[in-house]
This record gives structure tokens, sequence and C-alpha cells, in this order.
């Protein structure tokens, strides 16, 4: 089995957003860029395929260089290769158009991509990848189990589960539940050696258009102090909830 | 040029979501100096989407009905360019979060979700949308011909704006499946994170399982969901699907209260979209004061049976 992850390179869930360029750029200086976590759950899912039913763990990027050492990673946890398909990530229309292109050339059984990134939280890549190269697509994947020619997914939605089954191959959005927080996996001493071993592929890009562009970014407004109720005075709250506030 | 929203249902009935994803299209619609339709399958009760300003549906029947993304999007990217769709409305619900991307490439449309606001710019179009989970906004310019927008969960609110409706019976084109559902689970009768207009949410600072009676009255009284810290549903005290934060459920509902929280920025991350946040933890200096609207120092275990007393009492009055 055949299996490809896509990576997404995103700062860190504590990471200060900031902009700079007049709001036109995100600020990288001294940002820390990690694997995106719902992606991190979905690697590491491939990995136990590998380990239990054996699989060929691929992985693959949208971006230039500066997402290297986050492809490392992926190798030190356990991917066999890594490709960059080299060009800036602009939206998440033309990332689904480079990555069907190269899905095309090179054949897989199961694609795992995350829910969405924690940076622009679109969560339009995995789905976009599956209705361009016309095969099922499951997001929010909580559960998977593959089976040959076809695989049962599992996904949250509002208040629940619901399983599919359909055949490979298949795109699916990861996140938390495809493994636990417990199950991922550092990289140790003897994984940073042998990640240096592995292929490492540069792909040239389609150079797709991108329909879509961020012009603009705005922090919040900074927040009003809170209101302190004590709590022996519990009516006051009822009554700022109800009266100020509108919500009870 | 015309607007289309998707309204989503659920047990043949509209599903709340649709009142504010209607009453967005037809915004739109008047800026924009055109008309908004609306394309729904299976609810019985397509009609009341005249309550917010739809004049038409498209109603069919003849698609799956538990919910199937493929299917529905090949209908409603066969439908678009037959009626001149340039704008289509989307809600920001997981169905429609799974929909939206599907049909944005068949319709090689442009598409952004999470929107908090009318366009600020017809030509070319620019929305407003959440980023870096809400730590930030972005404005995104939209170039397609035909471009989907989702709007976020409570950010725009419902607008009433009563017009006859006319629903119109037509076999939806194109329906092709291409996954089968095995089951189904969902809780019945209970409000969900998506849908609940309140949140009540425990942490870590409960202790244990064997306390969240005191979240489930509190959430009782207030007809609210319930949910969780990360630590709370690893530990297994909670299932999965009440974690929210940044790794887990997002949360914009009108009220959330947070009780014994710490705060921690990844799950501020996932909640701080919420309109009005009321923290209850013992330690003052806990950083969800700092993101909260209201707060109470106090312990737990005497505050909250203690507000659940009183709000039964509060409601009662009426
Ligand atoms: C990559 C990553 C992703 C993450 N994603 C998420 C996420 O999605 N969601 C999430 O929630 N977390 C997430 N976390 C974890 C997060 O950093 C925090 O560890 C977590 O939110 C803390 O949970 P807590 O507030 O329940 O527990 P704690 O931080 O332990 O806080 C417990 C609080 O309870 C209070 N308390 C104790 N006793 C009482 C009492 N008797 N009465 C009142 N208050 C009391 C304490 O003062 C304290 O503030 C993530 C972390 C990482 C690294």
């Amino acid at each position: 089995m055949n299996i490809l992850v896509c990576i997404s390179h995103v700062p860190d869930t504590t990471s200060k957003i900031n902009f700079t360029e007049n709001n036109t750029v995100f600020d990288s200086g001294g940002v820390q860029f990690v694997i995106n976590p719902n992606d991190e759950f979905g690697l590491t899912r491939a990995i136990w395929l590998k380990e239990k039913q054996g699989a060929q763990v691929h992985v693959v990027h949208v971006g230039t260089s500066k997402s290297d050492p986050t492809l490392r990673k992926c190798l030190a946890i356990g991917a066999d290769k890594a490709y960059r398909i080299d060009t800036p990530a602009v939206d998440g229309s033309s990332v689904a158009k480079e990555l069907a292109a190269f899905v095309k050339t090179n054949s897989y059984d199961l694609i795992i991509a995350g829910r969405e990134s924690i940076d622009y939280n679109g969560g339009m890549v995995p789905g976009m990848l599956a209705a361009l190269l016309d095969i099922p697509f499951v997001p929010n994947c909580v559960g998977l189990e593959v089976d040959g020619t076809t695989a049962v997914a599992e996904r949250e939605i509002d208040g629940g589960r619901e399983k599919l089954k359909g055949s490979l191959p298949m795109v699916i959005g990861g996140q938390k539940g495809l493994v636990e927080e417990t199950d991922l996996r550092i990289p140790n001493m003897r994984g940073i050696m042998q990640a240096r071993q592995k292929p490492f592929e540069v792909v040239p890009a389609q150079q797709v258009e991108a329909i879509s562009e961020d012009m603009k970014f705005e922090k919040p407004a900074p927040k009003a102090e809170v209101k302190l109720v004590p709590a022996d005075d519990l009516d006051q709250l009822i009554e700022l909830l109800h009266k100020e506030a509108n919500v009870l | 040029m015309s607007v289309l929203i998707i309204a989503e249902s659920e047990n043949n009935a509209l599903k709340r979501n649709a009142a504010e994803v209607a009453s967005y299209g037809v915004a739109l619609a008047a800026k924009l100096n055109t008309s908004c339709a609306a394309i729904n399958f299976h609810a019985a009760n397509a009609a009341e989407l005249g309550q917010y300003g739809i004049s038409k549906v498209t109603h069919s029947t003849n698609v799956q009905k538990s919910f199937d993304a493929n299917a529905y999007a090949n209908a409603i990217a066969a439908y678009a360019p037959k009626n001149n769709v340039t704008h289509i409305i989307v809600s920001s619900s997981a169905d429609a979060k799974f929909l939206a991307p599907l049909l944005a490439a068949k319709l090689n449309a442009g598409y952004a979700p999470n929107v908090v606001a009318l366009p600020e710019e017809l030509s070319p179009l620019t929305v407003k949308r959440t980023a870096f989970t809400n730590k930030a906004f972005v404005h995104t310019q939209l170039l397609a011909t035909c471009n989907i927008i989702g709007v976020g969960n409570n950010a725009f609110g419902v607008i009433e704006n009563a017009v006859d409706c006319t629903v119109e019976e037509v076999d939806a084109e194109n329906v092709t499946s291409n996954l089968e559902q095995v089951s189904i689970e969902k809780v019945a009768g209970k409000a969900t994170i998506a849908d609940a207009d309140v949140v009540v949410s425990g942490g870590r600072g409960l202790k244990g399982p064997e306390n969240w009676h005191l979240i489930e009255d509190l959430a009782e009284v207030l007809n609210a969901a319930t949910a969780c810290s990360k630590p709370v549903s690893d530990m297994g005290w909670r299932s999965h699907d009440e974690h929210v934060g940044q790794t887990g459920k997002p949360v914009s509902t009108n009220l959330y209260i947070a009780i014994g929280i710490s705060g921690a920025i990844q799950h501020l991350a996932g909640v701080n979209s919420s309109k009005v946040k009321v923290v209850i933890n013992n330690d003052p200096e806990a950083p969800f004061f700092k993101a909260a609207d209201y707060g109470v120092v106090g312990d737990a275990f005497e505050v909250v049976p203690e507000l659940t007393k009183k709000l039964k009492a509060f409601k009662a009055l009426g």
C-alpha cells in the first residue's frame, strides 16, 4: 500500500501572531514552525498502518525551502520519502491543484491530509484534492480501517459520529482521534540520523493561478477588562448576563 | 448574477443555521441588486425560509436522505451555472465544511470559510474572515466567476424579513455518490456544541468525571451543550467529541461558560469567537480572566451549584 500524507507547515500553537509591512505579511520573526497538528495525527496513523499492514509512507508539501526542517522531521518520525513542490502556498485551491497534479503522476492508495491547518483554518485542501481527483473524501476523520481495496473512515459530526465506506484511493482529513496525543512520536537520534539518508525530492511546480488572495491582516480589538462578580453575589451575575449581555 | 444559499436540513426539517445563512444571502443580494434563491434537500418546511426573505427554494428529494457531500456537491455544481449563480452562501457547520471544498473544486469557485460580515467590497469580492484560529482576521479577495462564502456561526445573525416563498420541486441532476454510510451515532435530544446558544465547559479544575453533574445540571437549566478542555478528554473523563479548542471543536456560541479551565492559549483560540464568555475559577491569576467578559473568583464546587439553583429560580420566573 502506498500512502501519501500532505503536510502543512504552521506556526506553533503558542506563537504570538503579528504582522508586518502594513499588516500585509505574517511576521515569522521568532516564530517556531511545526508540522500542522492535524497532519501529525494523520502521519502517525500512516506510520501505524505501515508497521501493522506494511506500506510506503510518503509526505508531500507545497512550499519553499523554509519548510524543509518540517519535512525532515516527518522523515525522522517514520515517513519513507519526502517531496516538496517548489512554490509558495498561496491559496487552498492552488495548493490542491498542485497536489492533484502530483498524485496523478505518482499513484497512491490512501491520501491523508489534516482536517484544517491551524494558520488559515481553511480546511479546503483535502476536499478540493479529492474532488479534483474524483475520489471519495472523509473529513474530520477520527477512525480509519483500511482493507485491501476499501477503507472505512469515521468522521466526527455535530453531536456524534458517522462511519463511511468507500473504495481506494480515498482522501481523508485527519484530526485528533485518528491517534491520540500520547501516540505522537518524538524524533529520536536514530530517526534523525536515518532521515538524512532518506530520499527528499524537490518537484517543480505547475504554477497554477490562485483564485483568492489574502490582502490584509487585522488583530482583534483589545478586550475590555473582565467584570468580576463576588462569589457570594451570583444574582448580580445573572442580572448582568440578562440585562447587559442579553444572553439569558 | 445571482445569490444562492444552501439551506441545510436534518430529519426532514431545516437546520437552525439555515436562518442565518438565508439572512446573509438576502442582505448580500440587496447590496448586489440581484435576487437570492435557496437550494434544499428534503426539508418538509423549506417554505419557512420566506421568513428570512427567500422567495424561491429549489427543493429536491431524489438524493440520499442523510447528508451525502459528494452527491449534494454534484447536484449543486450542475444547478449553479445554469442559473447564473455567482455567489453561493453556506454555513460553517461540519457538513458545510465537508461540502464547500468539493463544490468549489467542481465549479472552480473561490471559497472563504469563517466569514464574519458582509463583503466590504463587491468587486473584487472581498470578505473578512477569521484566521490563526481566531487570533486574527484576514481580508481575502475571491477572484473566480463564482465564489463561495462560508458564514461563521453566529457571526452575522438572523434578520426577519417575511416574503412569499415558492418551493419548486425538481429532480437534482448528477447525484452520484462515492461513499456508503455504514452507521451513524448521534445523541438524540441533546444540544450540540455546534448548534447550542450556550455552551457550559469544564476543565481539570473539576478534579474528576464523578463531578460532572455540576456541569450537566448547569447546562440543563440553560439548555446548553456540554464541552471540556483537552486534558479532560485525554484522560477519558469525557468523550472526545466534547473537546473544544484549537485541536478540538471550534465554539462560536452566544454564551460560553468556562469552569475550572485555566485558559491556555490553545483553549482560548478555539472558543474566543463566542460572544460572551464567563469564567469561574478559584485562581484569580488564571489567564482566562484576561479573555472573559464576566468572571467569578471562587471554588467551582460551591459557585456552580449555587448558580444553577439561582438560574433555575430565574428561569421559573420567565
Ligand atoms: C499543540 C497543542 C494543542 C492543544 N489544543 C488544545 C485544545 O484544543 N483545547 C484545550 O482545551 N487545550 C489544548 N491544549 C492544552 C492546553 O495547553 C492546556 O493544557 C489545557 O487547555 C488545560 O486544560 P485545563 O484548563 O482544563 O487544565 P489546567 O490548566 O490544569 O487548569 C485547571 C484550572 O482549574 C482551576 N481550578 C482548580 N480547582 C478549582 C476549583 N475547585 N474551582 C474552580 N477552579 C478550579 C485552576 O485554577 C486552573 O486554572 C493544547 C496544547 C498543545 C501543546
